[in-house]
């Protein structure tokens, strides 16, 4: 909930500070606040929170504010922000690591942004390779919305743009195994 | 052989982590100290005193002032002992802060490491020699290097002062950049009208010799005695003949020459005066652009001048100028705009930067004051300033701030709502640095009374649309991405250093930093001198700083200047190097490796030659010491065996 | 003339929705004697999803298949895809820069992975590795009324630090290789402008509008085609072109082609061999539009000589 009083001192959180920093190998208080990364950034208008804003949240430790924002789920990792940063910060593999924390604590605000990328990972699992056709149908399915992209159908298949069946790699088995290995090893090791 | 040690507590700032009391204990022991203490503050006046009356009363003829780096104090002590009596050069300092103290703060590490270090401190001084300056004459003259506002200034005071000034500038005139302002902050004041007159007393002041157009080839010498090699560059017009009538410029046929002055927002005539209040008011040829000089074809301009001033087969002049100290003044550059490739790099015409709209804003400019878009010719409705481009800006390398920008783009808000009052100026920005007297009513005054809209951001693109430019910013103030549409947008590129800063100060051996800036002896007490005895700075040179701050520093180095030409001789350091001419075998292999050329080969009375140092210019590095093959010669009080004795003292532990 | 030969990646979008991509590339490496091979069951490398989810995982996802490129013997994999690129890029620079990282990502795969791959991408192979005459000498036919902007997409060559490739602000290698390819190329200030990604399936208004931005731009600086080397980029402004014109109310009918395939056309390749016909907003006109050159060999776009007036 965005509010207009906070108690600095009690809301801040430096411990969660120091996690992004390290797991995103880049110093949050380099950050000047200068809003070039917002004023490049694509996707502000879609945004929550403009990404300078997300910046500024890190630096007052502000947790349950980021990770609940949907703008750090909504970012396209499109490196704008990076390639501008007057300071040298990677602000694009930071708001990554926000989402990466975010997905590991359970604070999921875009649902169906995760669910697709689940649903393309589950189909790398399977078979090695995505099933592009697959990973469309499924995620309707699971998201409710049956008609996404229909339009776009008659225009690939008739085009032979698509295939109508999933390729299985010989080596799927071993791309399941790194999800498995990954997925085996205790978070707080990774 | 009597010692005596003062160990210094420093406050806690050595007695902190060194056990000062266990020292002066250890060093009781050691045979030949004859007294040993420790004191708060050895530097302060009742501490030297201390020591004299320790000197006095204990007979002592050697001291060890075990305390901060001789850097800091070794001058203060030696005049101590040389005012109870010793030959200065009977002090050596150890250095028990900056090594020990303030490197690690294990005590007993640090006080095994103390002691030490005042051993070796003490067999050092043990076998110091006594060492007598002698004096050398000063040529009293000065050589100021630059013609802007900082140089000016430093020539006019010195000037004024008596001495003889020669004047060198790069460019074909006077004037620095301070003659390219339209008006300058924060009273509104024409540049050009309260720099004139400055440039005129230049010129016509009898104890001021000016070369125009002409570069420092090449400095020998030392304090007091400099010998100085001045390129006069070929400006292919005898400046004798030329009266500055301007018709060669007016008739030239080439007409796209790139116009320095200008910083290429206009182009200019093949030759040209650079101003209408030039001074010299002389021409010059670009021979990158004239026709006759590239392809033999033209030659108008020769048959037109009046007085036949025009010589196409002039060369290039060298002339030998003897002065006794030098003021650097050569001021600063800006980064260019290939370096913003989010903003056009360039590419887009009227994007441009501050100094450019500057001289169009200026009634001598190419646009003759009347503010016009490069692109079309047309006035602009909105304007859009943006502020640190490059400055403050680790990805480019410039983390400083260019120190007056700020102030600048308010002017230039201010002016352009002056010549079109139906205009709308923004300011993109970050912080507005206005820290001088009246500047930030100055700031405010542009946004307050002439409706200049400040938005607090940066701006991350520009690009074309239509016969206008998107700015793309951000308002961090209201969280948002910000869009203006902009008909011109000024720049505010940062400072740098001059493209052949590092190139002057290894002819003048100063130093400079990363960025290509003069470094000043201290960078609180000293902003003036360099480490360099005889030359000085003013200026932009030394570090971004606005009109005020260069003329005071001007003045400051000509003040600096007039003090050390107060005497007539002055003493030399005799911490140079000595040729014993009884061990010299005359191989001469330290006139080779001496980096200052301050040996020379010498006959004796008896017909054998040998080294021969000139003290006043050698610098004490010590590398003919290590080169000599039979130890003939030494750097004194640095000779092979007071260091060897250090080094013993050390590896014995006694 | 190349004789180096080089792994080929061409990651899952290639052999499905970005076919032409695959296919172009294939036959215009053929005419330039670029000689690649596929390293055999090579697995997806995770692309977006997968960094978000952990970048140890989406490293080893990608470290998998250098590992595998590795036993091939082969130096260099050129990866079409920018996203391929970038989680290889990436691989491959994490586990060099980071030892700690090396042995945890070996952990996970199969086959260790010992830093000698060098992931490009195939502008990149096209720009660094064939002389601009060879394209000239190659390109027999051209397209007068052709006028590209190139839209290089936001990360084939951002940022910097990965790519290590042509300018993050203004890249100019697809420009110089469709101009010494005889096609005329326009000033384009959006070259990098992100299109909205991988957003398409689950936030389509967002990849329309973004998209929609760059169309705008193309058709302002007065451009008919618009090149792109990014399977994303091509299907966000081709495929979704009518999902554009009707959320934003406007008429673009902007072709749609991989540089490649614009490549294989002056070449005087088949447009059937070229996937022409799998692009969604026709492109038939340019096809129709060829004619031979008049001039074999034309050379790049030289600057415009100092002017000098009378």
């Amino acid at each position: 909930m965005p509010t207009n009083v906070i108690n600095i001192t009690k809301s801040a959180d430096s411990s969660f500070i120091g996690q992004v920093a390290k797991e995103s190998g880049q110093n949050p208080y380099l950050c000047y606040q200068c809003g070039n990364c917002t004023a490049g950034c694509p996707f502000t208008e879609f945004f929550d929170y403009p990404v300078s804003k997300i910046m500024r949240l890190l630096q007052a430790g502000q947790k349950e504010t980021i990770l609940r924002s949907r703008a750090i789920w909504l970012c396209a990792t499109c490196e704008t922000c990076t390639t501008r940063c007057p300071c040298q910060i990677d602000v694009a593999q930071i708001m990554d690591t926000l989402r990466v924390i975010a997905r590991r604590e359970n604070y999921v605000s875009e649902k169906e942004i995760k669910l697709f990328f689940d649903t393309f990972l589950d189909s790398m699992k399977k078979h090695g390779r995505v099933f592009e056709l697959g990973v469309l149908l499924k995620y309707n399915l699971r998201s409710g919305k049956l008609f996404t992209d229909a339009d776009l159908g008659p225009k690939v298949l008739s085009r032979g743009k698509i295939h109508l069946f999933p390729t299985n790699i010989k080596g799927r088995e071993k791309v399941e195994k790194i999800f498995r290995e990954f997925e085996r090893k205790p978070r707080n090791e990774q | 052989m009597r010692v005596g040690v003062f160990i210094c507590h420093c406050g806690n700032n050595i007695a902190g982590t060194v056990d000062v009391q266990k020292v002066a204990e250890e060093m009781r022991k050691i045979p030949g100290v004859a007294y040993a203490t420790t004191y708060m503050y050895t530097c302060s006046e009742p501490g030297q005193n201390e020591i004299i009356e320790a000197i006095k009363k204990y007979n002592l003829n050697r001291v060890v002032v075990a305390a901060c780096s001789p850097r800091m104090h070794e001058l203060t002590f030696r005049k101590t002992i040389e005012k109870a009596g010793l030959n200065r050069y009977f002090l050596e300092m150890a250095n028990i802060r900056e090594h020990i103290s303030w490197v690690g703060d294990d005590r007993e590490l640090n006080t095994k490491k103390a002691i030490d270090v005042v051993r070796m401190a003490i067999a050092k001084v043990m076998n110091n020699k006594p060492l007598y300056s002698s004096s050398f004459r000063v040529n009293k003259r000065v050589l100021v290097i630059g013609g802007g506002v900082a140089g000016m200034q430093a020539a006019l005071d010195c000037a004024d002062g008596g001495l003889e000034v020669v004047l060198v500038e790069k460019t074909q005139s006077i004037g620095g950049m301070m003659a390219r302002l339209d008006k300058t902050f924060p009273t509104i004041d024409c540049s050009i009208c309260i720099l004139g007159p400055k440039m005129v007393d230049v010129a016509q002041h009898e104890k001021i010799k000016l070369y125009a157009y002409s570069e420092i080839e090449d400095v020998k010498g030392y304090i007091g005695n400099y010998q100085v090699t001045i390129r006069k560059k070929a400006t292919y017009v005898d400046w004798k003949k030329c009266t500055g009538c301007g018709l060669c410029m007016e008739k030239c046929p080439s007409k796209n020459a790139y116009d320095y002055f200008n910083f290429g927002i206009a182009p200019t005539r093949a030759i040209s005066i650079p101003f209408p209040q030039a001074i010299p008011k002389k021409a010059k040829i670009d021979p990158n652009y004239c026709r006759y000089l590239t392809k033999g074809k033209c030659g108008v301009c020769a048959k037109i001048c009046p007085t036949k001033a025009i010589d196409y087969d002039m060369k290039d002049e060298l002339v030998v100028e003897e002065v006794g100290a030098i003021i650097v003044a050569t001021g600063y550059s800006l980064m260019g705009v290939e370096n913003f490739p989010e903003y056009g790099g360039g590419r887009y015409a009227d994007v441009i930067t501050g100094i450019q709209y500057e001289r169009i804003l200026n009634a001598s400019g190419p646009t003759a004051g009347h503010i016009k878009r490069p692109s079309d010719g047309k006035e602009p409705e909105t304007v859009v300033f943006i502020a640190c481009c490059g400055s403050r800006d680790k990805s480019l390398g410039i983390p400083y701030c260019s120190n007056f920008c700020c102030m600048y783009i308010a002017k230039q808000a201010i002016l352009t709502k002056d010549h079109l009052p139906n205009s709308q100026s923004y300011v993109f920005y970050m912080d507005i640095r206005a820290p001088g007297k009246g500047y930030d009513e100055f700031t405010r005054r542009a946004q307050e009374e002439y409706g200049v809209k400040y938005i607090r951001g940066r701006v991350s693109k520009i690009y074309p649309k239509g016969d206008k430019l998107i700015v793309k910013g951000a308002d961090t103030l209201l969280g948002v991405q910000a869009e203006v549409e902009a008909d011109l947008v000024v720049l505010a590129n940062a400072v740098i250093s001059n493209p052949d800063a590092a190139k002057l100060a290894e002819k003048l051996r100063i130093s400079y930093d990363t960025f290509g800036f003069y470094v000043e002896s201290h960078p609180k007490l000293r902003p003036v001198e360099t480490n360099t005895s005889g030359v000085f700075l003013a200026g932009a040179c030394q570090g971004p700083k606005d009109i005020p701050a260069s003329v005071s520093q001007g003045s400051a180095a000509a003040s600096k200047v007039l003090s050390l030409f107060s005497k007539d001789m002055l003493e030399s350091d005799p911490q140079v190097s000595y040729v014993n001419p009884n061990i010299c075998v005359g191989c001469m292999k330290c006139v080779k490796t001496c980096p200052f050329g301050a040996i020379k080969e010498e006959e004796l009375r008896d017909g054998r030659k040998v080294a021969k140092v000139i003290e006043t210019v050698c610098a004490g590095c010590g590398i003919c010491t290590s080169t000599c093959p039979c130890g003939a010669i030494q750097l004194q009080h640095f000779t092979d065996n007071q260091i060897l004795a250090e080094v013993n003292a050390f590896v014995s532990g006694k | 003339m190349n004789n180096k030969r080089y792994a080929y990646y061409s990651g899952c979008s290639l052999e499905s929705t970005a076919k032409e991509y695959n296919d172009s590339l294939k036959e215009i490496f053929k005419v330039l004697g670029v000689e690649i091979e596929e390293p055999d069951d090579w697995s997806c490398c995770g692309s977006t999803p997968a960094h978000t989810v952990d970048p140890l995982l989406a490293c080893a996802l990608g470290a998998r298949n250098l590992s595998l490129i590795e036993k091939m013997g082969l130096e260099t994999v050129i990866a079409p895809c920018p996203s391929c690129f970038a989680v290889l890029k990436r691989a491959h620079l994490k586990m060099k820069k980071d030892p700690e990282m090396r042995e945890r990502i070996n952990e996970l795969i199969d086959e260790p992975y010992n830093l000698r791959v060098s992931p490009k991408s195939a502008l990149q192979i096209l720009y660094e590795d064939i002389p601009p005459e060879k394209i000239s000498e190659m390109a027999v036919y051209e397209i007068p009324e052709l006028k590209v902007v190139p839209y290089y997409g936001c990360i084939v060559t951002r940022p910097k630090e990965v790519a290590e490739f042509d300018d993050p602000e203004n890249p100019i290698s697809m420009d110089r290789i469709l101009e010494s390819a005889g096609i005329t190329v326009l000033d384009f200030p959006f070259k990098t402008e992100c299109c909205g990604a991988a957003f398409g399936v689950v936030k389509r208004d967002v990849v329309n509008k973004l998209s929609s931005k760059v169309l705008s731009m193309a058709k302002e600086v007065g451009a008919n085609c618009v090149a792109v080397c990014c399977p994303l980029c091509q299907q966000n402004l081709d495929l979704r072109q009518d999902q554009i014109n009707s959320l934003m109310k406007t008429d673009f009918k902007i072709p749609v082609l991989y540089f490649s395939q614009l490549l294989g056309l002056v070449f005087g390749i088949s447009p059937d061999k070229l996937g022409i016909n799998k692009l969604v907003v026709s492109a038939q006109w340019i096809v129709d539009s060829l004619k031979k050159a008049e001039k074999r060999g034309k050379k790049i776009k030289e600057e415009p000589e100092a002017e000098e007036e009378q």
